[in-house]
């Protein structure tokens, strides 16, 4: 039939480019990564396959280290965004009401907005031995001299949890927002404390939005480059800049491909653990961003 | 909590002090990298020696301004250019994306949509060296077969755009398909009851319902592909897009003129932020 044969000629016209681009982009330019991974230079120019590369990160403790403290730092920024964002989610989504309740959501989204470098150098600013903090407590009399403040754990933290802050914020008002106000003030009427309605109501009911947001968070915050590297400094010891080093400082693009694929493991078991304690899809989650 | 249930005024003063700690520390950079842009001292640090305009238009070292840092102006320049492509192509496969997804039954449809959703996931230093070492192994393979060397397959601008175009497509396409979805397709039946061809149903009346996604989809993908960092890093050759430059810079330790790029790019994010506000109120 006439219509079926055009509808089937459309649908591979649209198929053409999804997987052209998805093929060329990203399917066929990991596998190429893979096979690099498990290849080891014997001899100039020839080959072998083998796990060597593999073997070399766990055999060196300084290569597991760095995944290891990465993924735990990223995991400790991911609860510090949690911790600090839910108060001003609830406070935006059941506290304010109209206008207000919409600017200062909006307040919320636009630091956002400006490049991921200009707040990084604007936290440079604010901490370095001669920035504005240092000067402040100088002049409060709390310090006689001045003091670094960049290049320490701390630092990183503190730059991770801000930059993660917007996609923790959004889903956690969201599912708030469609929390209704009766079953809060019901708990109330039964005698429930701040605490324990926030236990027994408001947390089952925002869980959807602290899974997806915290899945967010911590794969931003493990692949993350620019903030470590610079709030960090020599120091930071974080793994994207250990696969930076081996690609374009060392050449070793071997073992640099093998730790690529080391990091997206780690980031995708995580995932794919949160996603399966919570019970939710990968679409229901990082679509809605 | 809720404004309807009493609480102690101590714990109410509280919240909002908390709130307000929170939205002083949200703004503090920002504000931080505004106001240096403007102090006359050859560092972006305190102590404050006066205002000026010396960091936009002097015109000499030490104090170059970014009105006459060839640098700059050039990363800002390259910057636009890869923006500009990156757009134009992930808003056409986007498009392309998200009728196949909305219009279409195929087999593995849920498999594809979830292949479709991995860019996201997939940290963008990885994306950047998956690219660059896929690139690599093309340009070594036709390097020895056929002893032709194609340039635009190493590092520089084309595999910049190819690396912003792979995560941004995925945004481009989930933000066009959710306005498709809400399409009364009752309207396009009508059109073609009344004599319309495939081509002039698309043309006067899918294609202008979702102009203000598609809109939206250009203004982030704009935006996203002028910030954009980590991929970019891993596959920038000699000429580089602002963010790269001025990575360079901040490493080394710059004079204010960061600073003043960074007022424009905050301009700038703010202007296409407002825009896209008012867009999505327009729907």
């Amino acid at each position: 039939m006439m219509k079926s044969d055009s509808k089937r000629l459309s649908l591979i016209l649209l198929l053409t480019p999804f997987v052209l681009w998805l093929g060329l982009l990203v399917i066929i330019p990991h596998i190429d990564m893979f096979l690099l991974s498990i290849r080891e230079r014997i001899a100039p120019r020839t080959y072998e396959t083998s796990f060597a590369n593999y073997a070399e990160f766990f055999g060196e403790p300084l290569y597991w280290n760095t995944l290891a403290r990465t993924a735990l730092m990223s995991i400790l920024a991911t609860v510090l965004t949690l911790f600090i964002a839910f108060p001003v989610a609830y406070y935006i989504a059941k506290i304010l009401r109209g206008k207000s309740k919409s600017i200062l959501f909006l307040l919320c989204l636009l630091p956002f907005w400006v490049s991921e470098l200009v707040r990084t150098f604007g936290w440079m600013i604010l901490l370095r031995e001669t920035g504005i903090i240092s000067n402040f407590l100088q002049w409060a009399g709390l310090i006689s001299g001045p003091i670094e403040l960049l290049y320490n754990d701390i630092t990183v933290i503190v730059g991770l949890v801000y930059t993660s802050m917007l996609f923790m914020v959004v889903p956690l008002v969201s599912t708030l927002d469609s929390l209704d106000d009766s079953l809060i003030e019901a708990g109330y009427d039964l005698g429930g404390s701040a605490f324990s309605v926030t236990r027994e109501i408001v947390i089952p009911h925002a869980m959807s939005g602290i899974i997806s947001g915290c899945i967010v968070v911590f794969m931003l915050t493990l692949g993350n480059y620019l903030t470590p590297i610079l709030l960090g400094g020599k120091s930071s010891m974080w793994f994207t800049g250990q696969i930076y080093t081996q690609f374009i400082t060392r050449f070793n693009w071997e073992l640099g491909a093998a730790f690529g694929f080391l990091l997206l493991f780690v980031s995708s078991a995580i995932v794919w653990l949160g996603l399966k304690l919570s019970g939710q899809t990968l679409a229901s989650t990082v679509a809605k961003n | 909590m809720l404004p309807s249930i009493p609480r102690s005024s101590a714990s109410r003063i509280a919240y909002k002090a908390y709130i307000t700690l929170f939205f002083v520390y949200l703004i503090a950079p920002l504000i931080v990298v505004a106001s240096f842009a403007f102090n006359d001292s050859l560092f972006p640090s305190l102590p404050w020696n006066g205002f000026t305009w010396d960091w936009f238009t002097h015109s000499s070292e030490p104090k170059l301004g970014l009105f006459h840092d060839r640098s700059l102006i050039k990363g800002v320049g390259i910057s636009f250019f890869v923006a500009f492509c990156v757009t134009l192509l992930s808003i056409t496969i986007g498009t392309s994306n998200a009728f196949l997804f909305e219009r279409y039954d195929f087999h593995y449809k849920e498999f594809a949509y979830m292949l479709m959703l991995l860019p996201l996931v997939i940290p963008g230093v990885i994306l950047g060296i998956s690219i660059l070492v896929f690139s690599n192994t093309l340009a070594n393979g036709i390097e020895n077969t056929f002893e032709w060397d194609w340039e635009f397959l190493r590092p520089g601008l084309m595999l910049v755009v190819l690396g912003q175009f792979a995560f941004i497509t995925t945004i481009s396409t989930l933000v066009i398909a959710a306005r498709l979805r809400k399409f009364d397709r009752t309207l396009e039946e009508a059109a073609f009851n009344l004599g319309a061809s495939h081509f002039e149903v698309l043309r006067t009346i899918t294609l202008p319902y979702l102009r203000p996604a598609i809109v939206g989809a250009s203004v982030i993908a704009f935006l996203m592909s002028f910030e954009n960092f980590n991929t970019t890093l891993m596959l920038v050759g000699s000429d580089a897009p602002l963010t790269i430059t001025m990575y360079d810079r901040l490493k080394e330790g710059s004079t204010p003129v960061l600073n003043a790029v960074s007022v424009f790019l905050m301009a700038g994010s703010a202007i296409l932020a407002l825009l896209s506000i008012v867009l999505q109120k327009g729907k």
